[in-house]
């Protein structure tokens, strides 16, 4: 597994109408690549997500995404995912297929991939309107006969996490909140893992998730990559960001301005960051 | 907004200061974001020190020194007792039984404490597209008792849910701007009313005609101390 440039981990590994889940609860949310797809211009593809966050807002408004599966579409603690609603309400720019689940379906699906199971297994989904919107069953438990729910298991084509280290060898470690990283790099067919740093020799965390090598295609160093989402031991949440993103993206040409800017006008993750200085030195 | 006349505090903080008094120490609490997460962390800070915040990203008994603005943020790792998977929070902790208290928000209710927090309109083509469940139809059956924190208007408090997001059969309680509603029979009955609201207010701003207990009570205005610990509460980085 070769320690190599973002850019050539994308091209090589996501193609037009993959199935890619690019996971981070909050936390490690995978901004450079994401970005490095938007910049690519793929197309068609299908994206994986419990929380779509401000990263799934950007490439669906960017035409990237032909569907969407996830289970909470918002901007945390601000409000609306403008450019998902405006795609979902009026379909720009373009329709998007939605696929609903629960956070805890969502998580058991991706569990299941992981351990290559056909479905997972929950105690969920009971009552309400979703199971008639989504790929959900039931299921008879085989001893006591309790109904259960089954979700298909994800199997993406694509994992994508973000990291805070990799070692020379391209061993990976991420630690503080983990999420569902583990088993999304676990379910996918191929995986990459962009790092904030390549270090000499990986040193035990408390709670840190180890991927070793072997179980990644790519590993890529993004340093300040999960940008505006956090790195914990790196630098905290640009929570400023969020707030501010709901007016950037209300507006469709102020979000395609924005994104002309920051993302298809930079090279890569250092300068979206220089781009983002620059602009806010320029309203300072 | 003021709550009423004569107060010095506002409508968010009446319902975060009745919100918190209804956790007993102890109470081990899933809790979202916004209102749910001041009104838990206040009682952390005054009258519950021993209740423990769980947060959906998997950090158990966090002890955030400021309020989050997302679920997730670093300072809830930080100051948690442990720090789970996404995968383990719902399955082995919420799925577990290990919950007592799940707070809840929602765009609409309906008087059996229905939820939706999916869409306005209808499903394939909605008017509005809100974020959807989240961690809500799990939290709603998994939980011991569901606490419901919504601003009372005819918009919100609909005699129909446009989307079912999640079931009411655990809501206990639903505090509002206006006041306290409890299940009675099935039924979410208006059971308190804060300080200088009527019971026709409440009834005009509900959807449904709404009933109301025999002894309608009034909540207690917060204290001065609970004001002083709420307002020391600040929102990490947020507006």
């Amino acid at each position: 597994m070769p320690v190599i440039p973002l850019g050539d981990a994308i091209r090589e590994l996501v193609h037009d109408g993959d199935v890619v889940a690019l996971e981070g609860f909050t936390h490690l949310i995978p901004y450079a690549a994401g970005h490095e797809i938007v910049r690519q211009g793929r197309r068609d593809l299908t994206l994986v997500r419990m929380t779509p966050d401000v990263i799934y807002d950007q490439l669906i408004g960017m035409g990237c995404a032909r569907k969407l599966v996830f289970s909470w579409g918002g901007n945390p603690g601000v409000g609306s995912l403008h450019r998902l609603r405006d795609a979902v309400e009026h379909g720009w720019p373009a329709p998007l297929e939605l696929e609903e689940h629960s956070h805890a379906g969502m998580a058991a699906a991706y569990a299941a991939g992981a351990a290559n199971l056909p479905f997972g297994v929950l105690r969920g989904y009971a009552g309400g309107d979703l199971p008639a919107r989504t790929r959900v069953k039931t299921i008879a438990c085989p001893f006591t006969g309790e109904e259960l729910a089954a979700v298909p298991a994800h199997r993406p084509d694509v994992g994508i996490v973000h990291a805070q280290q990799a070692d020379r060898h391209g061993n990976v470690q991420l630690w503080g909140i983990t999420g569902v990283q583990k088993e999304t790099v676990l379910a996918s067919s191929r995986a990459i893992a962009t790092v904030e740093e390549v270090v000499d020799e990986l040193e035990p965390r408390p709670g840190g998730v180890v991927l070793p090598a072997w179980v990644l295609d790519a590993v890529s160093p993004a340093p300040r990559g999960a940008h505006p989402a956090y790195a914990h031991g790196y630098y905290d949440r640009d929570n400023a960001f969020y707030v501010a993103w709901d007016a950037v993206s209300r507006d469709r040409d102020s979000f395609r301005a924005w994104m002309q800017r920051h993302v298809l006008d930079t090279a890569d993750i250092d300068s979206y960051h220089a781009s983002l200085a620059a602009a806010a030195k320029a309203t300072a | 907004m003021t709550a009423g006349l004569g107060t010095d505090y506002t409508a968010d903080e009446m319902m975060a200061v009745e919100a918190a008094r209804r956790i007993a120490d102890g109470t081990v609490c899933f809790v979202g974001i916004g209102l749910p997460s001041v009104a838990a962390n206040l009682a952390r800070r005054t009258h519950a020190p021993g209740c423990v915040l769980v947060y959906e990203s998997g950090t158990i008994g966090a002890k955030p020194l400021e309020l989050p603005l997302s679920i997730g943020d670093g300072e809830l790792a930080e100051t948690a007792d442990a720090v789970v998977s996404v995968p383990e929070m719902f399955a082995y902790w919420l799925q577990g039984g290990r919950i007592d208290v799940g707070f809840l928000g929602a765009a609409q209710i309906d008087r059996h404490g229905n939820l939706n927090s999916t869409v306005i309109g209808d499903y394939d083509a909605p008017s509005v597209r809100l974020p959807g469940g989240g961690g809500a139809p799990e939290i709603a059956l998994g939980v011991r008792d569901v606490f419901v924190m919504l601003r009372q208007t005819p918009r919100a408090f609909v005699p129909e849910l446009d989307f079912t997001t999640s079931l009411g059969d655990r809501v206990r309680v639903v505090v509002t701007n206006l006041g306290v509603l409890e299940p009675l029979d099935g039924e979410l009955t208006l059971t308190a009313v804060h300080h200088g609201v009527c019971a026709d207010e409440a009834r005009e701003a509900t959807g449904w005609e709404l009933r109301v207990a025999d002894e309608l009570v009034e909540t207690e205005p917060p204290t001065e101390a609970e004001l002083a610990a709420l307002r020391a509460l600040r929102t990490k980085g947020g507006s």
